[in-house]
C-alpha cells in the first residue's frame, strides 16, 4: 500500500487548512475516496524528469486610469455591506 | 424547471443587436460565463443569486454579432464533473439517451442543443467539459487552442487548461459561432492572435468537408482501453473518412497513460487556489458571523460548496502541501511538458489525430456518483488535449447499438482550428 494513505485526521488538517468544515461522515468517506486518488496519482513517479521550458512571457499594459465598476455595483453581491465597504467578521 | 431534461438553471431571454452573422440564431450560455443582470451560479449553491456586474467578452460578442440568449445552461458545479450530477440544481438528463446522462461539464450546454430548444451554446472546456458532452448528447463541440477565445469573464477553475467553445447541431454552426467569439482581448493577457501564428479566423468557410489527401494519425494508447463497440463506431468513421480521400497511420504517444492523473493534480492544485475567492464576504451565502473569520469562512464553504468541490479542493490543497509538491505537482507539470512533446511530434507527421472522445459510451444517471475516480478516468481522451494547449473538436461519429451516441475526436496543432473544422465537417 501507498505511504500517502490518508486517514480521517489528516482529511480533517487538509480540511483546516483549505478553510472547509466537514461533517465526521464527510472526513471518513474523503479519507477512503482519497486513497484510491492518491494511489493513482502516485504513478506520476513513472514519468521521466522532462526538460522544460516555460512559455511564458510578461503580458504588459501602460498603468493608466481607466473605467471600471462602480462601488454600488462592486457591493452589490455582498451578503452585508456598511457604509460602502464590505462586512466581514472579525479577524481575530 | 424550463425543460423537461433541466438543461437551464436561469431562462431569461438577452436580446443582441438587430445584425449580424448570428441574427435570428438562439445561442445559450453554459452558467459560468458572465451575464450582466443575469444570475450565474456555476452550477453552485455557494452563487445561487449572483448576480455579475459585467458581461464577459463572449457575451458581448454573441450579442454584438446578434445573437438571443435564451437562458443559462445547468453544469457540474463549478465545471468539476464529467456527468453533470454534481449541479447543486439537479442533474440534466441527456435529450438523446433517455436515463442516460448528458455528460458534463457543460452537460446543459449539449442538452439544448440537442434537444432542439437552442440553435447553439457556448461551454468551457477544462479537461473535455465542451467535448464530453459533446460527444455523449450527438452534437459537435469545439476545445479551441489555448489563448484563441478570451476567458475575461468566465468563472475561474483551471486557468492555464481552461477554454471557451462552442457547440452545435453541425460543424459548421460550431465554426461559424467560434469565429464570433475567437481573437484577442486586452482584458485577457492570454488570449493571442490567431494571424500571428500563420492563420486567420475565417472557421465557417473551413468547414467544406474536403479531406482529400487529409492523414490522419490514431494513438493507439487512445483507442485500445475503450469500450469495444465505441471502438467500432470509432473505426467506421475512420472509414468513412478513409473513403472521402483520407488516409490514417497509428501513432504512439506514451505520454498519455499519465495524462489523467498529471490532468487532476494541476487542475486541483489550481482549483484549490481559485477558489479561496469564495468566503461569503463579496457574494456567497449570507453568514452569522458568530466566530472569527477563519471559522466563519470554513462554514460558509461548508454549505455552499458540494462533495465534488470540496474532494477536488481538498485534494488540491493536498498536492501543494509541504512535503508533497515536488511528488504530485512538479511531477504532473513534467508529464503535461511530455504530453506537448509527444502531441508535437506526433502532428509533425499528421493533419490530425482521431480518437473516441470517450472511451466509453454515455454513464446511466446515478452510475459514477460514488465512485468519483471512475469519474476522473472517463477523461482519459479529452485530458491530454489541455495539457498540451491543443485544438480539437468532438463530431457525432454514429451510435452503439443500444443506440448511444459516440463521438470522433480529432486534435490539430495549435491554432490549427481550420484543419479540425475542415475535417470534421466531412462527417456531420
Amino acid at each position: 500500500m501507498s505511504d500517502s494513505v490518508v486517514d480521517p485526521d489528516e482529511v480533517g488538517h487538509v480540511a483546516d487548512l483549505a478553510r472547509v468544515d466537514l461533517s465526521e461522515e464527510e472526513r471518513e468517506q474523503f479519507a477512503e475516496q482519497f486513497a484510491d486518488i492518491l494511489s493513482y496519482f502516485e504513478t506520476l513517479e513513472e514519468v521521466p524528469d522532462i526538460e522544460r521550458e516555460p512559455e511564458l512571457t510578461n503580458v504588459m499594459r501602460p498603468d493608466e486610469r481607466r473605467e471600471s465598476l462602480s462601488q454600488d455595483e462592486a457591493l452589490r453581491n455582498a451578503p452585508e455591506t456598511e457604509d460602502g465597504y464590505f462586512k466581514g467578521p472579525k479577524v481575530s | 424547471m424550463s425543460t423537461e431534461y433541466n438543461g437551464y438553471v436561469t431562462e431569461e431571454t438577452i436580446e443582441g443587436t438587430e445584425d449580424g452573422p448570428l441574427a435570428g440564431k438562439t445561442v445559450a450560455i453554459k452558467d459560468n460565463i458572465s451575464t450582466e443582470g443575469v444570475p450565474t451560479t456555476c452550477g453552485s449553491a455557494m452563487l445561487e443569486g449572483y448576480v455579475p456586474p459585467y458581461d464577459a467578452t463572449v457575451v458581448s460578442r454573441v450579442k454584438e454579432a446578434g445573437g438571443t440568449i435564451p437562458g443559462k445552461t445547468n453544469m457540474d458545479e463549478f465545471g468539476m464533473g464529467t456527468t453533470n450530477e454534481t449541479s447543486a440544481f439537479g442533474s440534466v438528463e441527456n435529450p438523446a439517451a433517455e436515463g442516460h446522462v448528458p455528460g458534463g461539464s457543460s452537460g446543459g450546454s449539449a442538452a439544448v442543443v440537442a434537444a432542439g430548444d437552442a440553435d447553439m451554446a457556448l461551454g468551457s472546456d477544462t479537461g473535455g467539459s465542451v467535448r464530453c458532452p459533446a460527444a455523449f448528447c450527438g452534437v459537435v463541440g469545439i476545445k479551441p487552442t489555448y489563448g484563441l477565445v478570451s476567458r475575461y469573464g468566465l468563472v475561474a477553475y483551471a486557468n492555464s487548461l481552461e477554454q471557451i467553445g462552442p457547440l452545435a447541431p453541425t460543424v459548421e454552426e460550431a465554426a461559424e459561432l467560434l469565429e464570433v467569439i475567437a481573437g484577442p482581448d486586452e482584458h485577457d493577457g492570454t488570449t493571442r492572435d490567431a494571424t500571428d501564428h500563420g492563420t486567420d479566423y475565417d472557421f465557417a468557410a473551413a468547414a467544406d468537408g474536403d479531406v482529400d489527401g487529409l492523414s490522419i494519425g490514431v494513438p493507439t494508447e487512445l483507442v485500445e482501453g475503450a469500450d469495444e463497440e465505441v471502438v467500432e463506431t470509432f473505426w467506421d468513421a475512420i472509414d468513412e473518412l478513409e473513403a472521402q480521400g483520407a488516409s490514417y497511420h497509428e501513432v504512439e504517444l506514451p505520454s498519455v497513460e499519465h495524462a489523467v492523473e498529471a490532468y487532476y493534480v494541476i487542475a486541483m492544485s489550481e482549483a484549490s487556489s481559485n477558489l479561496a475567492r469564495f468566503d461569503g464576504v463579496r457574494y456567497g451565502p449570507s453568514p452569522d458571523y458568530e466566530g472569527n473569520w477563519n471559522e466563519e469562512f470554513a462554514k460558509v464553504r461548508e454549505e455552499g460548496f458540494g462533495p465534488e468541490v470540496k474532494r477536488r479542493v481538498l485534494l488540491g490543497t493536498y498536492a501543494l502541501s509541504a512535503g508533497y509538491q515536488d511528488k504530485y505537482y512538479k511531477k504532473a507539470q513534467d508529464a503535461r511538458a511530455w504530453v506537448k512533446q509527444d502531441f508535437d511530434e506526433a502532428l509533425s507527421e499528421a493533419d490530425v489525430l482521431a480518437s473516441p472522445t470517450m472511451p466509453v459510451p454515455p454513464f446511466e444517471l446515478g452510475e459514477s456518483l460514488d465512485d468519483p475516480l471512475k469519474m476522473y478516468l472517463a477523461d482519459a481522451n479529452t485530458t491530454p488535449v489541455n495539457l498540451a494547449n491543443l485544438p480539437a473538436i468532438s463530431v457525432p461519429a454514429g451510435e452503439t447499438s443500444d443506440g448511444l451516441p459516440v463521438g470522433l475526436q480529432l486534435v490539430g496543432p495549435a491554432f490549427g482550428e481550420k484543419t479540425i473544422i475542415r475535417a470534421g465537417s466531412a462527417l456531420a
